[in-house]
């Protein structure tokens, strides 16, 4: 049992550490377990949004939150392997600090058959308020020949 | 029916014009570096703007199937809704002369709309091929907005992604003075 759950959670990390876009933003994994995912990202010049105030765009932290909210449903204990993106809403509460590493936590707090249901958070060095916060759907898939 | 010749104003050559314009989308664009490090262009017909993302493989999510990534779907879907709004306040300084798109460069822009919160409705995994898309202002506002935005990949009616977002509009500043 133990061990399965081990392989599981290697699977994970190797696969999202094998992700292209990923690696592109230098996404790191901090965390991962029972569906719950922490994954950070560095300040990058590249991803700024704003040249005249050096804030990292809102799509570059939309990606980092569609990362880690995937890497949850993933190490969830009633998940298997895959999933996908069904929807994802992310409020932006405010401007990332500029040269500060943002950090995502989600957690996938429900799991039906078909679906997973997952609540996100990112912050910078200022943990007591967040950057953003995103909610998502995601697919549960499973293989052809599945449980019952 | 015959109408007596009235005087009218020469038109501006063509050339004028469009270079003016292009200038301007080029000002918003090329100063934003994480629309050139995911390699997105806009093509411009009147003010009609269609954002393009070129396949490139630091894009992709998936390396098994191998399909974009879902973060580089929602970043197109916000770059092109905030880049579209961007342009429609613009346009409209522009053409009503308030704003001298020669003066225009990445650090002398009109203030760029805030994203107050963005929805992704995914509907296709992403094929590693160009992707493309489309942004409409439902509501422009003096303080809000709301952008709905459209992405397509081989086909127009078979959308990627649709998304909708609401944006805090930029309060006049020294960059964008303006009369009213």
């Amino acid at each position: 049992m133990d061990k399965t759950k081990e392989t599981k959670l290697r699977v994970a990390r190797q696969f999202i550490e094998a992700i292209p876009h990923s690696r592109a933003l230098g996404m790191q994994l901090d965390g991962l377990h029972d569906g719950v995912a922490e994954i950070s990202m560095p300040y990058d010049l590249r991803l700024v949004g704003d040249p005249r105030t050096g804030v990292i765009h809102g799509g570059a932290v939309s990606a980092l939150m569609d990362t880690c909210c995937g890497a949850a449903v993933m190490s969830h204990p009633d998940s298997p392997a895959g999933t996908a993106t069904i929807d994802l809403r992310i409020d932006y509460m405010r401007a990332a600090t500029p040269g500060q590493r943002i950090t995502a936590r989600a957690a996938c707090y429900h799991v039906t058959r078909t679906v997973a249901f997952v609540r996100a958070t990112a912050f910078d060095d200022d943990a007591d308020h967040p950057v953003a916060s995103a909610t998502g759907a995601f697919t549960i898939e499973r293989p052809q020949r599945g449980t019952p | 029916m015959t109408t007596p010749p009235t005087p009218r104003k020469r038109p501006e050559p063509v050339q004028v014009i469009k270079s003016r314009r292009d200038g301007a989308l080029r000002a918003l664009v090329s100063g934003v570096p994480y629309i050139q490090f995911l390699g997105i262009r806009f093509d411009r017909r009147g003010n009609e703007l269609t954002a393009e993302l070129p396949f490139d493989e630091k894009l992709i999510g998936n390396p098994l199937m191998p399909a974009l990534h879902g973060g580089v779907t929602a970043a197109f879907l916000e770059v092109t809704a905030i880049i579209e709004l961007s342009w429609s306040l613009l346009w409209e300084d522009m053409e009503a002369g308030r704003i001298d798109p020669a003066s225009l460069d990445p650090m002398h822009l009109p203030r760029l709309p805030k994203t107050i919160d963005f929805t992704v409705d995914y509907l296709r995994s992403g094929l590693p091929r160009d992707a493309y898309a489309r942004a409409r202002v439902n509501r422009s506002g003096r303080r809000y907005a709301s952008v709905h935005v459209e992405a397509w990949q081989d086909n127009r009616s078979r959308l990627l992604a649709q998304g909708t977002g609401h944006f805090l509009m930029p309060t006049p500043g020294p960059a964008t003075e303006r009369d009213d």
